[in-house]
């Protein structure tokens, strides 16, 4: 009964709706990708290249004759785990951070973890990649410790402030009572009250993750040749803009589409999750 | 003419009915007493006369105001009458009043949005509304901010924006219901001055029917969006006919029976016990200013005792209640319970638990209520049976299939019911009750104190009951000790300290309370 | 106030010796000599030893780093590797294109987000809240670099209104310069002013549903009353927080979004140190934005004082 409602309220939030839907078409690329694709794109056929879409070619081919529908189902498979990867190093380190800044509210713990997050905060991730990038080389592990080590302190903020007005309320209070820890309570009592949070922004994060990795490929700091990726395509791209357009406005979509879609489905499970916020009409 | 005349005023909100057919008229300076416990629509009742009302209400019925319904009238003739011809005051001091202007100007704007004078003219009279309102310029001036002073003085604020047009009407929801004793006395006691000097009118809305019988001239009760019962103050006791406005009277006056099952064992010593807090530095170089929450404080529980702490807030009852639950350290003094430390001793610890103020803050939302209050359990290293949450439910007048169920199933009182079956669970000898009947509409109220008085009769408990309101120590405790600024100032059998108190600060605390004072011989 | 801002101070300098720290130890743990690593696996071992020379590699630990320090307190960066010349002469060459183009691309996100988020919490629920959240819906989602190649196409190829990159330099006058800027600023600047406007709504609808909004209605505020004299300035405080993580954003955006329109700023500066290896550049270049994103966080903390009187007292 109570998933039922669940189900159907989810079903009324149109937002969460078309964000989950392109969300999903995304996701079901890259995975068929992992076994198929309609083409092979380690294969050049320069014969065919910079064809317009086409019947063969569903979104056409690019300068070196690769069907371009092949390497955006690529691409979204080193979109989504290079931003999975960043976001699970963000929630993995990030949140146990900021519940035990909170556990101890103004002692020396909660202020080191406050400043350090403040420091990263000043570091545009950008800038970390290529300080990274400077020092090791570009590759797609680097990039993505760099957009994992600014979800760090995103995460860490968000739990702490939320975690925050939890300690005072009068069920931790019992729960301090009954002789709990403070790990014990932030495990028991904190985190499970702050999942909805966690999900919403883990959604925005991934798709800011996104972003940032097609930024990072895109000057060259991310996923190196061959494996394809949106960034690095666009990057390849922009002399062809004006001979080839669709070689820019392919794996554009593609992004713009995937990002929309995470915020959208971020949004929709917001307003699901928080009543509150529902009825404020955000 | 009545300067307020409302007929037959329904609302309702996304459909939902919240007011039937309620009519009301309220004469020139007349006093006019609106009475309700929560969720009875006394609120909606004053905002539909503004017709401030929240998203998707929708009124109908006739609410003239000095001739002018309300209802029809355009958003543009609204903002006429408001602050102008009615002015409003709120319940709730501490947000009412915008953060990031000074007094001065949000009193200053009240005239400048209806009367077209200049800004030097408009703070001067703003000036006289503060003054008129207590609140003197050599002491407050105009340029202060909100957040600089204290609650009580935040609703002088409020209500001198409120009566700075002298209105003929002045409407006060709950505006006392956030504030301590004495300051709601002194709130009172303005509010009746203003009435009399500016021969207003006014609707005063509460929830406690002893805030109101001294004050107005006409009373009307609400109970689920209707008015249950009218009268002339004067004559409610005597001709009250409805029998919620009986059931009303008789929770307001309710007194458990109780045995008093005291023994002499001592089983709680508080013994110059000290908690100092360090504050912000004011200046720069300046050494760390603290402050003493608990100011060696001495006292003993006897074993079988309720002891009544009461105090106004800020007092530091709650810091001494975290201090003998063992929460937080104590910077001196030892409090032991049978004679082990509380702050090391784990049996000590076992022996003690806590009923809060809040029914809905108290549990967490995402489990059950069998996992709610077993919780105990785990100081002693095991999980709870099935039968014994069953008999800590029983006990407290629940049904053992409510442990399946989720907290936002149950009402406020049922939810303290289980705050309590969470505390007798692991059957402590030591109860404390931390405001635990204050969040509690009346007639809740009294069934709680009921439970908890056979409780301690069958279990042979121990409370320790902090709380604010002294009607609450008056029917349930034994002996009291009155806490003010970190100390405890007075202290001794109830019944003593309420007919001959020794300081003058527990008289005022006494005169101050709202009390309704029996109409016949006695009830 | 003077306490509150003397302690702000206090963490900026904390916040930048920290900073400074991390960034040369970063440059510390190259894999092995970072001399070797300049030059390149051809490099002669005397040419080497002239470089540690020259580098203070033969110094120890802390009076490389306080040298390094002292050396950016009184404006000297040191000397490119590459350029040969010095380093703080370099980025001031490239700050006047990357300084202005982060200031320009903060006003128009500014100019736009204020009153499209203003707009659309009045008129909540309406078709205007619903077109304008719309659209940046699709603001936030659109990578910045793409949304410039299209602008390029759009304006620069077909309709020719711009030139497709380049900088002619401020010596050409300020209006050829800030054109050459305009299409890279607005490429900036619309991601970040959707997400703005967004905050923006949803702090003043948080705002709007306050206690004080409901006292000033009773005082007989109209609508527009409440707006601009209650609300707006309480709705500005989530408001400030965001506009300054945005500039962070900003100056790391720029640095793609210089490489789309060819425009020399330290962007462009540091893809050329990275590839030609040269340390020196990339540290300084690194160090001067992480202390700009750390001075506008300043202006920030300071602005808040002067929005909410609470924070003046408290310190």
């Amino acid at each position: 009964m109570r998933e039922a409602s669940f189900l159907s309220a989810a079903l009324r939030t149109r937002s969460l709706v078309i964000g989950v839907s392109l969300t999903f078409v995304f996701a079901l690329g890259a995975l068929v990708s992992l076994i198929w694709t309609p083409y092979d794109i380690t294969v050049l056929d320069i014969a065919s290249k910079m064809q317009t879409p086409s019947a063969q070619h569903v979104f056409g081919t690019d300068h070196f004759g690769r069907d371009i529908l092949s390497m955006i189902m690529i691409g979204a498979q080193t979109s989504i785990s290079v931003a999975i990867i960043a976001v699970g190093i963000g929630m993995v380190l990030g949140v146990p951070l900021g519940l035990a800044a909170a556990a101890r509210k103004g002692g020396l713990l909660d202020e080191i973890i406050m400043r350090g997050n403040d420091l990263v905060f000043a570091f545009p991730s950008l800038l970390i990649a290529i300080m990274i990038t400077a020092i090791f080389g570009p590759s797609a592990v680097n990039a993505i410790i760099a957009i994992g080590i600014f979800n760090i302190p995103v995460f860490a903020r968000l739990s702490r402030g939320a975690a925050l007005p939890l300690w005072t309320r009068d069920f931790v209070m019992s729960a301090r009572v009954s002789g709990k820890t403070a790990w014990r309570i932030s495990a028991e009592h904190i985190l499970p009250n702050i999942t909805n949070l966690l999900i919403v922004q883990g959604t925005i994060q991934f798709s800011l993750g996104i972003l940032a990795e097609a930024g990072l490929s895109y000057v060259g700091l991310g996923v190196q040749p061959p494996t394809p990726s949106w960034g690095r395509m666009l990057a390849e791209s922009q002399t062809l803009i004006s001979i080839a357009p669709h070689l820019a406005l392919v794996p554009g979509f593609a992004i713009l589409l995937t990002v929309l879609g995470l915020n959208l489905a971020g949004d929709g499970l917001r307003d699901l999750l928080d009543p509150r916020l529902r009825r404020a009409g955000r | 003419m009545s300067i307020l005349s409302i007929r037959d005023l329904s609302l309702s909100i996304h459909g939902t009915p919240i007011l039937k057919s309620v009519s009301l008229e309220i004469a020139p300076g007349e006093v006019c007493g609106i009475i309700g416990e929560s969720g009875s629509g006394k609120s909606m009742t004053a905002f539909s006369v503004l017709q401030l009302l929240p998203e998707g209400a929708t009124c109908t019925g006739r609410v003239a105001l000095q001739g002018q319904d309300m209802i029809t009238a355009s958003e543009a003739q609204l903002c006429e009458m408001r602050g102008n011809a009615v002015g409003m005051v709120f319940q709730e001091p501490m947000t009412a009043l915008n953060p990031v202007q000074t007094i001065g100007q949000q009193v200053a704007e009240t005239i400048l949005v209806h009367e077209p004078v200049s800004k030097a003219e408009a703070y001067a009279r703003a000036a006289e509304a503060l003054a008129k309102c207590e609140l003197p310029q050599d002491r407050f001036p105009l340029s202060r901010y909100p957040h600089e002073l204290s609650g009580g003085q935040r609703q002088r604020v409020v209500i001198a924006m409120a009566i700075a047009l002298q209105p003929k009407l002045l409407i006060a929801d709950e505006p006392t219901t956030a504030l301590d004793v004495t300051t709601q006395a002194e709130i009172l006691g303005l509010l009746r001055q203003l009435v009399k000097d500016d021969d207003m009118a006014m609707m005063f809305i509460t929830h406690d029917l002893a805030v109101v019988t001294d004050l107005a001239d006409q009373i009307a009760i609400m109970k689920q969006g209707e008015i249950v019962e009218q009268c002339a103050a004067e004559n409610l006791q005597r001709e009250m006919k409805h029998p919620y406005t009986k059931a009303l009277f008789a929770a307001s006056t309710h007194q458990p029976a109780r045995v008093d099952p005291a023994t002499d064992t001592t089983i709680l010593r508080v013994q110059d016990v000290t908690r100092t807090y360090d504050l912000p530095r004011r200046s720069m170089f300046g050494p760390r200013p603290s402050f003493a929450a608990v100011d060696q404080v001495s006292f003993e529980i006897k074993r079988g005792e309720c002891l009544g702490l009461v105090g106004e807030s800020g007092c530091g009852k709650s810091t001494l209640t975290r201090a003998i639950l063992g929460l937080d350290p104590v910077q001196a003094g030892q409090i032991t319970l049978d004679g082990d430390d509380v702050h090391t001793s784990a049996e000590a610890q076992r022996k003690m638990q806590v009923v809060f103020q809040d029914p809905y803050g108290s549990f967490n939302p995402r489990h059950k209520v069998s996992r709610l209050v077993g919780e105990p359990f785990y100081r002693l290293g095991r999980s709870a049976t099935p039968s014994e949450i069953d008999q800590a439910l029983t006990s407290v007048g629940l049904r053992p299939e409510d442990k399946h169920k989720y907290i936002h199933e149950f009402s406020g009182g049922q939810r303290q019911r289980i705050a309590i079956a969470r505390a007798l669970i692991i059957r402590p000898e030591l109860i404390i009750l931390d405001e635990a009947v204050s969040a509690l509409d009346v007639s809740v109220r009294a069934q709680i104190l009921d439970l908890l008085s056979d409780l301690s009769t069958e279990f042979g408990l121990t409370y320790l009951l902090i709380t604010h309101d002294l009607s609450v120590v008056r029917s349930i405790a034994d002996r009291i000790l009155v806490m003010r600024a970190g100390k405890i100032v007075e202290s001794g059998d109830t019944e003593q300290v309420f007919r001959a108190p020794k300081i003058p600060y527990t008289s005022q605390l006494i005169a101050a309370a709202p009390m309704l004072r029996p109409a016949g011989p006695s009830i | 106030m003077l306490l509150y801002a003397t302690k702000r101070l206090g963490s900026l300098i904390i916040s930048l010796v920290v900073a400074s720290l991390v960034i040369f130890a970063c440059i510390e743990i190259v894999p092995g000599d970072p001399a070797a690593f300049m030059l390149g696996i051809n490099a002669q071992p005397d040419t080497i030893a002239a470089l540690r020379e020259e580098l203070g590699l033969n110094q120890t630990l802390s009076q490389r780093y306080l040298g390094w320090v002292g050396g950016m307190l009184t404006g000297d960066l040191g000397t490119s590797y590459t350029y040969r010349s010095p380093v703080n002469e370099i980025v001031a060459d490239r700050l006047v294109v990357s300084l202005p183009l982060a200031l320009y691309a903060l006003s128009l996100t500014v100019l736009i987000a204020f009153p499209v988020g203003i707009l659309a919490a009045a008129r909540r629920g309406s078709a205007t809240d619903v077109t304008v959240m719309g659209a940046t819906q699709l603001g936030v989602a659109v990578p910045n670099f793409w949304f410039a190649m299209l602008m390029v196409l759009v304006f620069a190829i077909n309709l020719r209104w711009f030139s497709a990159g380049g900088f002619p330099g401020w010596e050409d006058g300020f209006f050829a310069a800030m054109k050459a800027l305009t299409l890279p600023a607005i490429s900036l600047a619309l991601p970040q002013a959707s997400i703005l406007a967004r905050v923006m709504r949803s702090s003043l609808l948080d705002t709007l549903s306050e206690d004080y909004i409901r006292t000033a209605r009773a005082k007989g505020l109209k609508g527009h009353q409440v707006m601009w004299n209650h609300a707006l300035r309480n709705a500005m405080i989530p408001v400030l927080t965001i506009i300054g993580l945005q500039f962070s954003f900003l100056l790391a955006g720029a640095i793609i979004i210089e490489n789309v329109f060819f425009l020399p700023g330290l962007g462009r500066l540091v893809f050329q140190a990275i590839t030609q290896r040269d340390l020196i550049v990339v540290e300084s270049v690194v160090m001067l934005l992480v202390f700009a994103v750390i001075i506008v966080n300043f202006l920030v903390d300071l602005a808040y004082a002067w929005v909410d009187p609470r924070l003046r007292t408290r310190g």
